[in-house]
């Protein structure tokens, strides 16, 4: 009866680590595959560069090409939920963002948010912005903006701002 | 090239990625890499800073591009965002030369500083010292507490332990590294038999104040650690102080439970230990510490002489055992079925990574609980990382070699179109382009001669068509006159000279006038010539465009294809080996855990039996049974194996990376 006992004792403290059946992965095979990852990641990242390159030049050459940058000026009440843009009264893109989008618009980043092929000249561009001010109201705002496409590629930043940062909630600027 | 340029400034490396408080970046491509990255999807952050850069390169005046004023950060931020993409080698190449150019201190230490942590992340203690020790000078104020915390932590990965405790030491009060630096402070100490002071240290540890989830589960961690170093050196009465100090719903709440359970045993209190044990009955069974309650708690009704009770606890405990041994099993079955790593894969685990923990209520998933503690370890977070980067990657191969056809196809649409119609366009254009030329040379000789005329006029150049006729005429009736023009009086002789001298009175005097004229419509011309040039520059880039728009793709695009497939070739390979890695990991952990349990099954039978026994005997003979019940208490098999958190070691430490 007392060895059951002492078996009982010892149970409880069963959990010591026991040499398991399975196979072990050791460090060095773990380091091994983790350094031929990197060099996949290498390779992966040198291919996607080339293939930028070539889109570009494919689709979007520098004589035709134009690309629209979000930017947002960080703000503590207003949201901004959508862009819309309307080019040459043509509508090219409607965007709804998610969390993640915004932070990283509110710490500096800039959005591509529409490259396309235009004539060289002058075109209109109208951006229109919806989101939520600080007190919860829907916020909607309709700016244009007229712009020159010569040989160069065109590039405009539209900078989006809540109402409490300035009074233009969007302004233009062309690159 | 880029070396140089990396040598440059470190102090803007993580600026641009801290985030809103620097200025607004003057290139768009850049910030857009930045967009990226502050979402995580470094990848793309990567390359499109590459592309930006190496176009940077590429261009005739790299100086007028708007990277230029941003060039160092954005070599930087590469190399940031490398490391976060967890491509140590390509990131420490960078840091290293930056290390090894002429920059000043600061910049210098700080990518020591950098370049440390990398090789204390990949666990390289010796490379992380030799690194971190070449610090000399001025340290950037916003890194100095982080610098000494990382020299700490590698002072005590490598059994520096004084010098560790000196570096934690000096932190205390920090608000940087609350809870982290006491904690490891303690930890060093103990290291060195420095007994009270290490109590001391986690103690404090244990009490510090804040919101913030990592520094809450530090404390938790140092009151746990310093209860069980208690419990194993019999102080129990304060072991209990520390084991009541950590949260009720913390990471360490089962551990710490258990362990106040164990004090009171440890004094023969075995009413007392079933109240904590009685709260981890009702909590998640998979977990090792409700395991262990399992049985503790009918042991401590045994020996409150409750058999029945007893009996019917390890009865339950065997039950919750089998249960958990068949969920093992098919855990382990559905980890070699492939189950765990198409679970690994979804969606949802890149939004939300606390979703693994998850993955149990998926049919057919195996059972996560058990692998907690495994996914927690660096290296299977490093495996699992690299296995879900290399899904990725494998989808975007995927994607690219769709990518190849869709664009042979446009250079065939566009081939078909422009082929037909260049040739008349070129003939066209082949004859314009001559007379444009001839024109151009026309107004290039005018231009010529009369920069010339305004240093030796020549006023004969610039006479009228109808003056030239005049004046032809005037000569050819001085032919026909012949000798007659030498005579002095003849009438006509003399309107003839008379005329001529008008004309070149008039040529003469009208000269720098006239000159005037000539230039102002040598401007005009210049405009008109100015407007050509620009139409035939547009329209030799628009024949330009036509061709390029179809041809020379084929070697890139055959290349890059090429080069896709070797990569999705050797992506595929690599993910199974890493996905069996992954696999066996699993594996093996669940294994550890259904021998453990297998053990505490055979044990609780054992257990349960004897239970019965005495339940039967009391019954039967009550005073018998009392004499036998005496004995067991003076057995040395009371004193507890293992306690639920065994002495700090340096290996214990933790950093506030694990924040």
């Amino acid at each position: 009866m007392l060895q059951v006992v002492t078996v009982t004792l010892a149970l409880i403290v069963a959990l010591a680590v026991q040499s398991a059946a399975a196979e072990e992965v050791s460090r060095e095979q773990i380091k091994g595959l983790d350094e031929q990852v990197q060099e996949i990641k290498a390779d992966v990242l040198g291919i996607s560069s080339e293939l930028n390159l070539l889109e570009e030049k494919l689709l979007y050459p520098s004589n035709t090409q134009v690309s629209f940058f979000v930017s947002l000026k960080a703000d503590d009440g207003f949201r901004l939920d959508s862009v819309e843009l309307e080019l040459d009264g043509k509508s090219v893109v409607h965007y709804i963002y998610s969390f993640k989008e915004l932070e990283a618009l509110q710490s500096g980043g800039m959005q591509r948010i529409y490259t396309g092929n235009i004539r060289s000249g002058v075109h209109q561009l109208k951006v229109g912005v919806r989101g939520k001010t600080s007190t919860g109201n829907d916020y909607h705002k309709t700016e244009s903006h007229q712009f020159n496409k010569d040989v160069a590629p065109g590039l405009v930043e539209i900078s989006v701002a809540g109402p409490g940062v300035r009074s233009n909630t969007v302004e233009f600027k062309d690159w | 090239m880029r070396s140089s340029l990396l040598a440059t400034t470190l102090l803007l490396v993580s600026a641009p990625l801290a985030g809103a408080d620097t200025a607004p970046l003057q290139d768009p491509y850049f910030a857009e890499a930045l967009y990226f990255a502050r979402q995580g999807d470094y990848f793309d952050a990567i390359s499109r800073l590459d592309t930006e850069l190496i176009q940077h390169y590429g261009v005739d005046e790299p100086q007028l591009d708007s990277l230029h004023i941003h060039i160092n950060e954005a070599e930087f931020s590469v190399g940031d965002i490398e490391l976060s993409y967890r491509m140590h080698h390509r990131a420490g190449r960078a840091i290293k030369a930056v290390i090894e150019g002429n920059v000043a201190p600061e910049v210098r230490n700080e990518a020591i500083y950098r370049l440390a942590r990398i090789y204390f992340q990949k666990q390289q203690s010796m490379n992380a010292l030799h690194t971190i020790e070449r610090i000399e000078g001025k340290i950037p104020p916003r890194i100095v507490n982080d610098v000494t915390f990382l020299k700490g932590q590698i002072y005590l990965a490598v059994g520096r332990f004084a010098e560790a405790e000196g570096l934690f030491a000096s932190l205390q009060g920090e608000k940087s590294h609350i809870g982290f630096a006491g904690y490891n402070l303690g930890v060093s100490q103990f290291s060195q038999g420095k007994e009270e002071e290490g109590i001391e240290s986690l103690a404090r540890a244990g009490q510090v104040e804040s919101d913030d989830r990592a520094t809450l589960a530090i404390r938790d961690k140092a009151n746990l650690t310093l209860a069980s170093h208690l419990l194993d050196s019999g102080r129990l009465d304060q072991a209990r102080i520390y084991f009541s100090r950590v949260r009720l719903d913390g990471p360490y709440s089962n551990r710490s439970l258990l362990g106040y359970g164990w004090t009171y045993i440890k004094q023969e209190k075995y009413d007392k230990a079933l109240v904590p044990w009685s709260l981890l009955l009702d909590r998640n069974v998979t977990d090792p510490a409700v395991q262990d309650a399992l049985l503790g708690a009918p042991f401590a009704y045994g020996k409150l002489e409750l058999y029945g009770k007893s009996a019917l606890l390890y009865n339950r405990a065997l039950d919750s055992i089998g249960i958990e041994l068949d969920r093992l099993d098919s855990s382990v079955k559905s980890i070699k079925q492939g189950n765990f790593l198409k679970a690994l894969v979804r969606e949802e685990i890149k939004q939300d990574p606390g979703w693994m923990v998850k993955l149990r209520k998926l049919e057919d998933a195996p059972e996560t609980y058990y692998l907690m503690e495994l996914m927690a370890s660096h290296d299977f977070q490093s495996s699992l990382q690299n296995f879900l980067d290399l899904e990725s990657l494998r989808r975007k191969l995927e994607s690219w070699d769709e990518y190849y056809n869709s664009f042979e196809e446009i250079i065939e649409i566009r081939r078909q179109y422009y082929e037909p119609l260049l040739p008349t366009i070129d003939d066209q254009f082949r004859k314009l382009d001559s007379r444009i030329r001839l024109r151009v040379e026309q107004r290039d000789r005018i231009d010529s001669r009369l920069q010339t005329m305004l240093v030796s006029p020549r006023p004969e150049y610039l006479i009228t068509a109808e003056e030239r006729i005049t004046r032809n005429r005037l000569d050819a009736m001085a032919k026909r006159m012949g000798t007659r023009m030498e005579e002095v009086g003849d009438p006509t002789v003399h309107r003839i000279r008379r005329l001529r001298g008008l004309q070149l009175w008039n040529i003469a005097t009208e000269y720098d006038e006239r000159l005037t004229i000539t230039f102002k419509h040598l401007t005009a011309l210049n405009l008109d010539i100015d407007k050509m040039k620009k139409i035939y520059a547009s329209f030799v880039r628009t024949r330009q465009a036509a061709t390029q728009s179809y041809q020379g793709y084929d070697d890139q695009i055959r290349r890059l294809r090429n080069k896709t497939r070797d990569a999705m070739t050797k992506v595929k390979q690599l993910m199974a080996r890493q996905g069996n890695m992954l696999e066996v990991m699993a594996v093996h952990e669940l294994e550890k855990r259904r021998t453990a349990l297998e053990q505490a099954q055979v044990k609780a039978r054992f257990a349960m039996a004897e239970s019965y026994d005495r339940a039967t005997m009391k019954q039967q003979t009550p005073q018998p049974e009392q004499q036998l019940e005496q004995q067991p208490e003076q057995q040395p098999e009371q004193q507890p194996e293992q306690q639920p958190e065994q002495q700090p070691d340096a290996a214990e430490s933790t950093g506030s990376d694990a924040q």
